[in-house]
């Protein structure tokens, strides 16, 4: 198993016919994504290496039965689009576009929210999710991950869960599901949908959680492990050096005044009884003894096997 | 994008938000003629983008122009926390009978808008927070519903201003709410919002934080950016559209990706050294990227080793490899680089390095082994 996406998934790519879309859609598909579908409004009727393109999404629901988005457009169209999947009825959109206003964002957050509460947004400004040999929507590279679990990896952070997928994967680990939330002050989906869906799930054994400085989704997130989880979670929190005030590249990763820090989530996720990692590479030799301690021989096998 | 206090008054003004009478001045002429345009008792500011100014004598009230010439002269140039001030808000002093407090910014938790209004105004919310939480009235605004008058009238008695200006004080919100919304702001905090001898409501000071991903539909920004960083490392940074942030120690730092930039500094800190900055080549590093940031770094007299960690997804490592060769040709390095590369080629990209690896370029396996040999350069060569 895996969560949110896998090989029911069939998908329609909003932005099929620019750059962008183009090659991350074509690149799903060659990773073994249904990728059914594209929509470019005016562009309806040509195709992208055999992939149709459609006006709308609703046109491309309707003729292929995707349920799931890609959106990959510019930062003033994005918004329309994700509104758009919602309204055809799919029931996940995952948006990589960068830089979308945070107005914009808090928006069609809550349009979704009353309006659409059955469509799961992931993202924006996200790398992606991915079930290693089942489903791969985004632009996070598949060869990286190694299929089979049991671990699930939920980041706010792009390169860093590539770093995490590709730590595990080395030591023979592999992943059921790793999700890039994304690092802007409104994630459609944060930690704590990305934890339930885990602890739900029953191929994944353990969690990797990977965080950054601003905001306090990190510490609610400890609240849950604290209190509603069973399955054991490495994490690792960036940014304990970054200076108060100033954005470390993301629009979410900022210090505000004493809130955000990471200090604070490091202590918090401790104290709900996550491993807390110092750098990447820790975090996937804590994983490996936390695998080996699940004292499943299909998985500490092909550790022992490195 | 951290606004002057002239220019979040500037700002206000523009979407109705009551204002003192005032103006810009960046020497003692200029500021003679604007007090003289705006009237005495007036009051000379300090414009810093920093937090303390008042305590540090950036803010003085001048009765005559005898005062102000006085009083201009010795805060032109003055050094607020590392802040040189180079601009004065002169505008005429203001009676005040009460101070309050009024802002709007996101709540990251509620995913809504949150409105907060105290009837202690004057100093730091956080102060105020920490000392006596029940005098700030707390609204979540809902964007999709906007803010709502009745809304505005309920947190504006919550908070206890005084019931006369009631309904001057939700009006005030409305258009602060305005404000923050259609002119994409992180945060509007108006601090204090003084309620005047003669009854009535406005801005005394005005931080507003602009939204630097909205900048695409407010082309008027371009004029705020003046002056907005004074460190030239970042203002080189941003000429070349890369993603800096100055620090002050002495490993340059060059990653893919916010969240590795921001690790490869903490990792930096780990093995014992000190980053100089946070440099996020994100995910086109091929040589012209390269070049644009070694020359930042290169630029900073502090570095005296520079580290590239580099974890290829899109990026290829082999064209972030050939990317630093040429680099290297084009820039005169100062110090040497220590270079990390992982993921999509990273072994095409390590046979091209193979050739070229000296003192001045060195390879290392792991994100661990080149911050610390990045480290030990930065140390050896002190």
């Amino acid at each position: 198993m895996s969560i949110f996406v896998d090989e029911s998934t069939v998908v329609v790519v909003q932005g099929l016919t620019g750059g962008q879309g183009r090659f991350h859609g074509l690149r799903n598909r060659a990773y073994g994504t249904k990728v059914a579908a594209g929509v470019t409004p005016g562009k309806g009727g040509q195709d992208v290496e055999g992939i149709p393109v459609f006006d709308t999404v609703a046109e491309a629901v309707a003729a292929t039965g995707a349920n799931a988005s890609f959106v990959s457009v510019p930062p003033r169209s994005a918004p329309g689009a994700i509104l758009e999947a919602a309204e055809a009825g799919v029931s996940l959109v995952v948006c990589i576009t960068e830089h979308i206003p945070a107005q914009d964002e808090a928006l069609f957050y809550n349009k979704l929210r009353r309006e659409h509460p059955s469509t799961r947004l992931i993202g924006p400004n996200c790398p992606g999710i991915i079930s290693p040999g089942k489903c791969n929507i985004g632009i996070t590279s598949g060869d990286i991950a190694l299929p089979g679990g049991p671990v699930g990896i939920v980041s706010r952070s792009g390169t860093l869960t590539y770093q995490a997928i590709y730590e595990l994967s080395q030591q023979g680990i592999g992943q059921t599901t790793c999700v890039g939330i994304g690092g802007d002050p409104v994630p459609g989906t944060g930690f704590i949908d990305c934890l339930e869906a885990f602890e739900a799930d029953p191929e994944t054994r353990a969690i990797m959680m990977i965080g950054e400085i601003g905001g306090s989704e990190e510490e609610r997130a400890a609240e849950l492990i604290a209190s509603g989880m069973t399955k054991p979670v490495v994490a690792y929190i960036a940014g304990v050096t970054a200076p108060p005030g100033r954005k470390m590249g993301h629009a979410g990763a900022i210090v505000s005044g004493s809130k955000g820090t990471a200090k604070a989530k490091i202590e918090a996720l401790e104290k709900a009884g996550a491993k807390v990692a110092m750098n990447p590479t820790e975090a996937g030799e804590m994983m490996v003894e936390v695998v080996r301690d699940l004292g499943d021989h299909r998985f500490s096998s092909s550790i022992a096997s490195r | 994008m951290d606004l002057f206090e002239y220019q979040g008054k500037q700002y206000f003004a523009r979407f109705g938000i009551p204002t003192s009478l005032g103006g810009v001045a960046s020497s003692v002429e200029e500021a003679l003629r604007v007090a003289g345009e705006v009237g005495y008792p007036a009051v000379v500011k300090a414009q810093v983008k920093v937090g303390g100014r008042g305590k540090a004598g950036g803010v003085k009230i001048v009765s005559d122009a005898d005062e102000l010439r006085e009083q201009a002269d010795a805060i032109l140039g003055m050094d607020i926390k590392g802040h040189v001030v180079e601009l004065l808000w002169v505008e005429h002093a203001s009676s005040i009978a009460e101070e309050y407090y009024a802002s709007f910014t996101l709540d990251r938790a509620a995913k809504l808008h949150l409105c907060m209004v105290s009837s202690k105004g004057g100093v730091e919310i956080e102060q105020v927070a920490e000392e006596d939480p029940d005098s700030i009235a707390r609204l979540h605004v809902d964007p999709v519903d906007g803010l709502r008058l009745e809304d505005a009238v309920d947190v504006v008695s919550r908070a206890g201003l005084d019931r006369g200006v009631a309904s001057e004080a939700a009006d005030f919100l409305l258009k602060l709410y305005r404000c923050y919304v259609e002119g994409d702001a992180e945060l509007v905090e108006v601090n204090p919002l003084i309620l005047t001898g003669d009854g009535h409501l406005h801005a005394l000071d005005a931080k507003v934080t602009l939204d630097d991903s909205a900048a695409f539909r407010h082309p008027e920004w371009e004029a705020l950016d003046a002056g907005r960083s004074t460190d030239h490392r970042e203002a080189m940074a941003r000429e070349r559209n890369l993603n800096y942030v100055g620090l002050s120690g002495a490993t340059g730092i060059i990653a893919n990706g916010a969240g590795l930039a921001m690790s490869t500094v903490d990792l930096v800190s780990q093995v014992g050294g000190s980053a100089a900055n946070f440099l996020d080549v994100g995910g086109g590093a091929d040589a012209d990227v390269m070049v644009a940031a070694l020359e930042v770094i290169n630029s900073d007299e502090q570095v005296r080793s520079i580290l590239v960690n580099i974890f290829g997804g899109i990026v290829r490592c082999d064209e972030v490899a050939r990317g630093i060769l040429e680099a290297m040709r084009r820039v005169e390095l100062r110090c040497p680089i220590t270079i990390r590369l992982d993921g999509t080629n990273a072994v095409e990209a390590r046979g091209i390095l193979a050739d070229h690896l000296s003192e001045k370029l060195m390879a290392e396996p792991t994100m661990l082994g080149a911050a610390r040999r990045a480290v030990e350069v930065a140390g050896a060569s002190a």
